[in-house]
């Protein structure tokens, strides 16, 4: 068993890697999608850390975000099909209507 | 080189490559899939952490549930399209240093800090199993568990109010 440190690490790398898609992006699909992969990572780091200190919260955490990250992609999806039906694009760069 | 790391280190590629193809790949179709294949190799993870209910939960759940969820948008919305337009130039470059300097700084605090994070002790075979998950879940946890419930249920009703077609 590895220490600790290598998960976490690799919790860091697809976090990372996440934020980057979110900023670079432009097509709203693959942002929702980085958004999971970030939630992912903090579940990663969430189960590593249960486990090295033989807790189950960390799991029992892990178990609620995931139900929340089910809720959240079921309303996000809803309303870029929403927002298609009206722009008939996902492009977020127009998607400017709030612009000053 | 025991035979731990050899296995870790082929995962994390494997995670780490699909999470880079998903987010560079031009065809909306392939980064959901890239996805898919990043969600199976984080639950092996949870699998070699003793986190024997999560993984399944992650697989179902993740790659079962809601990246049917993501194919079915993409393909009713025909997403491969969105092209490349110059729009502004400095964000690109930008975000990607911000990228690094955050990868930096939290390389520097994991690994800097290896004598506060010792090696994992054994646990009980039972760690991590639904028994144990079960019991934790409905003891300690019961109220966030009901609560979930009702946010499930304000989820489907968001999610239907949201897609209704306007009556005349």
């Amino acid at each position: 068993m590895l220490p600790v440190s290598y998960y976490i690490g690799l919790s860091a790398v697809l976090f990372t890697i996440g934020a980057l898609g979110v900023l670079i992006r432009r097509n709203a699909i693959i942002i929702f999608m980085s958004v999971e992969l970030m939630l992912n990572a903090a579940n990663l780091a969430f189960v590593s850390f249960a486990r090295l200190y033989n807790a189950l919260d960390g799991q029992i955490f892990v178990f609620f975000v995931m139900a929340v990250a089910a809720a959240e992609v079921a309303v996000g999806l809803a309303l870029i099909v929403a927002i298609f039906e009206t722009k008939k694009s996902i492009d977020i760069d127009q998607m400017n209507h709030l612009k000053g | 080189m025991n035979a731990d790391l050899i296995v870790f280190s082929g995962l994390a590629l494997v995670a780490i490559v699909a999470a880079l193809g998903m987010i560079f790949s031009r065809n909306a179709v392939y980064s959901a899939i890239f996805l898919i294949l990043n969600f199976v190799t984080v639950a092996i993870f949870y699998l070699i952490l003793d986190a024997s209910f999560i993984a399944l939960t992650q697989v179902t759940i993740y790659a079962g549930a809601i990246m049917v969820l993501f194919l079915f948008v993409i393909m009713l919305l025909g997403a491969e399209q969105v092209g490349r337009t110059p729009g502004n130039l400095w964000m690109r470059p930008t975000a990607i240093l911000l990228g690094l300097v955050l990868l930096g700084e939290m390389v520097y605090l994991i690994f800097l800090q290896r004598d506060l994070a010792p090696m994992m002790p054994p646990v009980a075979a039972r760690f991590g199993s639904p028994a144990q998950v079960g019991e934790e879940l409905f003891s300690h946890y019961l109220l966030p568990f009901e609560v979930t419930s009702i946010l499930l249920l304000s989820a489907m009703i968001g999610a239907i109010v949201l897609t209704k077609r306007k009556s005349r």
